[in-house]
């Protein structure tokens, strides 16, 4: 790495010299695709950093960032770079005490806020941060009469910024930034935890830009290639693409219009490059499944017919056979019939590359998306080691594994199967956290908490394959050690499942679940076949509906070892809500947690009974709150084949 | 919200010799035998939220109705005060040439073009303003390119204003009900109003929608600083929005002032209420 190019901010003036009129960012707004280039992204950030050092930033400060993806949001946080001070994103639709928690954890002096909503948050805790001075927001919208000392409009700090002469400005701020150095803190990263309160990774611009450097030697991106940045920025996996790999690689990001047109505004742009976490992938297989149901005749024949073909050539491709003449002509018929279009009303006509990340994406979604020809490929990593260690590589794709280590990275397994890994961009520890930092980080050794083995199956490298968190892998009654997050994925292959909790091993004698219904998919499914309901609740207790749930937890029991058969379910009366800490802000199950707050249900899988009454709160739009018992029905799966008798 | 927030002074309340922008005087409209509006008199500041109310049958879509020129009062004069300072005579023009002056309505019932795309409802709110022949507009070219492009600007912000982008291009009639009254909104909004005047925008809305409404009904008013007339059934939305309310009962208009004042008016708890009884007095 050139000394010139070692953090982010120098990254952006080396753009900025390089290809000025280049377009750096695109957001769509009032209908439009607006273009930023990164001349003017410089100008912006110069501006802003300047502005944030009049009203008192200095060195090592925490700037911490909070609201939905636009252009000012990465201008925020290079500002921030540039100053020398370190940036924390927090998820959007963090709930007013945890934003406060972390603004108070990181002493954070300065914070910018998106929009009314983000500034009503913030305004509710202030008075509990005294640390905190000022509060920048970008959309004024709503916000007249709110005459607080703290608030400052976004360009109002600009303007405040860029003062009377502009050249100053700039040489200062180019000062400022040939002094920051690759191992200074750039960001502060929340971890997800599903355990606890969160903690915050200290990673460096050394951290960010290796692991840049090192997935883009890997997976190259060109200076024309479009990115569209949806998920939210305090994730590591945005940042690695939205920031480190765009400054890295100089390509275009754009940013949706609204979040409620994502999937529109990705269709428009056609990018080629995706990287998402499961529930993305999961969702748009569910919808192409939901549409083909409500496809006419014809069409709904063409596609399984061209499904069928599309599975059976990514198969040989995956196993690395050759296809028969004619098998390759249906494969073309079927890619120009069908997949073809499919993927363009996926947005995904120009994809090289798609990711998934962040958790486990169950094998049945992966093949599917390489038989309607999407390069899908697993990245395993945390956030401690900047997002990324270990990934697939074109054509060496295996379902079950996540591939194998990046270029410079180490990667071994403990005694206990502990994934270790090890290399530059392995963080540099907890903030103000010393004893989670000796814990995970042991002489370099990155401590990932997910136990895992090496796969050797005839391939050239070594794949790792994930099994799932330590903590969480089950020792079955027969002595198999077994993931319940496998289970839960396969469970979630079904359009009308959304969430799946597994319980087995340890204390439990056999393997149950608890289920959630998809309500859009499913409500979908009753109205088809008339079946009348009107809540959640009501849907998810239907007769037909637990009858569907039940028959696809019988077909994917046929898949599973006997002793890891689900034995019984029941279905949820509500959705699984990280609102209610039930799921991580990158909504992930807290099964410890599921756990305990449904104990009663849990303990009624595990008893006789055929019901198990509950008692809801259900808080009304203007405050009131009402008590709601609903019986949710147990089922019952006989096992009809003698256990272990099978292998996994 | 904050409770610091919400006590802080809001720029809304007009200041007493507020400029007058509508003036309503001894209005009488008669269907038949029937006297829906019987001498009603009242008057609307600039920058005033402004709501009517009163019981079923009470003629407040009839006032609203005279006032954008679909009704024809058979006395009584509507005066309204432009932007440019000229005063005209609202009851004796047509309703095209009211909307030519400024004045925007929603209905009670939608009246949207049910196979057109929410932006071509919306772009109708803009056709006052257009000055393209046929001949012109089939060309589209230069100075008629120029005009569609800067009326589509102005359509955009509306959009942008009331957070529809996600259904700029789907058809009117597909749309949630709550919806197609926001986009109703909308092509009102899009005219670019001095007064606007909304027809129950609230009515048969969720909780959740109604807080929608609400909160774009205020934003119009202190934003964007348009005056708005409205009429409306639920008395909490009335009296947390409006500045001054009119209360309307057998044609007759029998109350006339702040939400408090209207709230306490006797008259006006014997209109909702029926004979006056003890408990019953607030």
């Amino acid at each position: 790495m050139k000394d010139s190019l070692d953090t982010l901010p120098k990254r952006l003036v080396h753009n900025a010299q390089q290809s000025p009129l280049r377009v750096a960012f695109r957001e769509k707004e009032y209908g439009i695709w607006q273009t930023q280039t990164w001349r003017r992204l410089l100008r912006r950030v110069a501006a802003f950093s300047r502005g944030l050092e009049r009203l008192g930033l200095a060195r090592g400060d925490r700037v911490a960032i909070l609201g939905d993806n636009r252009p000012e949001w990465i201008v925020a946080e290079l500002a921030a770079q540039s100053a020398g001070a370190i940036s924390m994103g927090m998820y959007q639709d963090s709930a007013a005490e945890e934003v406060r928690f972390l603004l108070d954890f990181a002493g954070a002096r300065f914070v910018v806020a998106e929009d009314q909503e983000q500034v009503d948050k913030l305004l509710e805790v202030s008075d509990r941060l005294p640390q905190l001075e000022r509060i920048v927001y970008d959309d004024p919208r709503g916000l007249r009469g709110y005459p607080h000392q703290k608030l400052i409009h976004f360009a109002e700090l600009e303007a405040i910024g860029e003062g009377e002469d502009a050249e100053t400005n700039r040489s200062v701020l180019l000062e400022r930034i040939a002094a920051t150095r690759a191992d200074d803190v750039a960001i502060l990263s929340t971890t997800s935890g599903t355990t606890g309160k969160p903690k915050l990774a200290m990673l460096t611009h050394r951290n960010l830009l290796s692991m840049a450097e090192h997935l883009l030697s890997v997976d190259p991106m060109e200076q024309d290639d479009e990115f569209v940045s949806f998920l939210p920025l305090a994730w590591i996996g945005e940042q690695m693409i939205t920031v480190a790999c765009a400054l890295t690689a100089g390509f275009t990001v754009n940013f949706p219009e609204e979040p409620e047109t994502v999937q529109e505004n990705i269709r428009e742009i056609g990018p080629h490059t995706m990287f998402s976490p499961p529930r993305i992938w999961e969702n748009l297989l569910s919808e192409v499944q939901v549409k083909m149901e409500d496809a006419a005749f014809l069409k709904r024949r063409l596609y399984e017919w061209a499904l069928a073909v599309g599975y059976r050539r990514a198969d040989a491709l995956r196993e690395r056979r050759a296809l028969a003449a004619g098998e390759r002509l249906r494969a073309s018929l079927a890619e120009w019939l069908c997949f073809y279009w499919l993927r363009d009303q996926l947005g995904l006509r120009r994809i090289r590359r798609a990711y998934t990340g962040g958790a486990a994406l169950g094998p049945d979604v992966f093949r599917f998306f390489h038989a309607i020809g999407v390069n899908l490929k697993q990245i395993y990593g945390q956030t401690e080691v900047s997002g990324i260690s270990v990934m697939h590589r074109d054509d060496d794709i295996a379902y079950h594994t996540v591939g194998t280590p990046l270029p410079a990275t180490e990667v071994r397994i403990a005694e206990d199967g502990e994934i270790l890994t090890r290399g530059e961009s392995v963080f540099v520890g907890y903030y103000q956290n010393p004893e989670a930092t000796t814990e995970t980080l042991v002489d370099g050794w990155l401590h990932s908490g997910d136990a895992g083995y090496l796969d050797d199956d005839a391939r050239e490298q070594q794949h790792l394959v994930v099994i799932d968190r330590v903590k969480d892998v089950m020792t079955l009654p027969d002595g198999t050690r077994f993931s319940p997050q496998f289970i839960e994925n396969k469970l979630k292959f079904s359009p009308h499942v959304k969430e799946a909790v597994v319980f087995g091993g340890g204390e439990y004698p056999m393997i149950t679940a608890m289920i959630t219904i998809d309500f859009a998919n499913t409500g979908k499914w009753a109205e088809r076949r008339q079946i009348p309901y009107t809540t959640f609740t009501d849907l998810s207790q239907k007769q037909e509906v637990r009858e569907l749930v039940r028959e696809h937890v019988v077909r994917t029991n046929e898949d599973l070892p006997a002793a890891a058969r689900i034995r019984r379910f029941l279905l949820l009366h509500k959705e699984l809500d990280a609102d209610d800490d039930e799921l991580t802000r990158t909504r992930k199950v807290r099964r410890r947690f599921v756990a305990e707050r449904y104990r009663e249900m849990v303990a009624a899988l595990y008893g006789a009974a055929s019901e198990v009454s509950v008692e809801s709160e259900i808080a009304y739009q203007d405050g009131r709150t009402a008590k709601v018992r609903t019986a949710l029905a147990i089922e019952t799966l006989e096992s009809e084949t003698p256990a272990g008798e099978e292998n996994p | 919200m904050n409770p610091s927030l919400s006590s802080a002074p809001s720029p809304a309340p007009p200041p007493e010799p507020a400029e007058t922008i509508l003036e309503v005087d001894g209005l009488v409209l008669r269907f038949g035998g029937v006297t829906a509006l019987d001498r009603v008199s009242l008057d609307v500041g600039r920058g005033e939220l402004f709501a009517i109310i009163g019981p079923n049958g009470a003629g407040k879509t009839s006032l609203l109705n005279s006032i954008s020129g679909l009704y024809s009062p058979q006395e009584g004069s509507v005066r309204f005060t432009g932007r440019d300072g000229r005063t005209v005579d609202l009851s004796r023009l047509a309703p095209h040439r009211i909307a030519q002056h400024g004045v925007a309505r929603s209905f009670q019932n939608i009246e949207l073009f049910r196979h057109m795309t929410v932006l071509e409802n919306i772009m109708l709110g803009r056709h006052v303003h257009m000055k393209g022949g046929v001949l012109s507009c089939a060309l589209y070219w230069g100075r008629q390119q120029r005009e569609e492009i800067r009326h589509r600007a102005r359509v955009e912000d509306v959009i942008d204003f009331l957070e529809i982008q996600k259904l700029r291009h789907q058809q009117v009639g597909t749309l949630a009900y709550g919806l197609q009254k926001r986009v109703e909104l909308a092509r009102a909004l899009a005219l670019d109003p001095d007064l606007l005047l909304l027809d129950e925008p609230m009515a048969g809305m969720t909780v959740e929608e109604k807080e929608d409404m609400a909160r774009f009904i205020l934003d119009i008013n202190e934003e964007r600083a348009v005056t708005t007339v409205l009429i409306e059934h639920d008395m909490s939305v009335v009296m947390d929005l409006s500045d001054r309310v009119a209360v309307l009962d057998f044609g007759k208009r029998i109350a006339l002032g702040t939400p408090e004042e209207v709230r306490a008016d006797p008259e006006v708890i014997h209109a909702y209420l029926g004979d006056a009884d003890p408990a019953t007095d607030s």
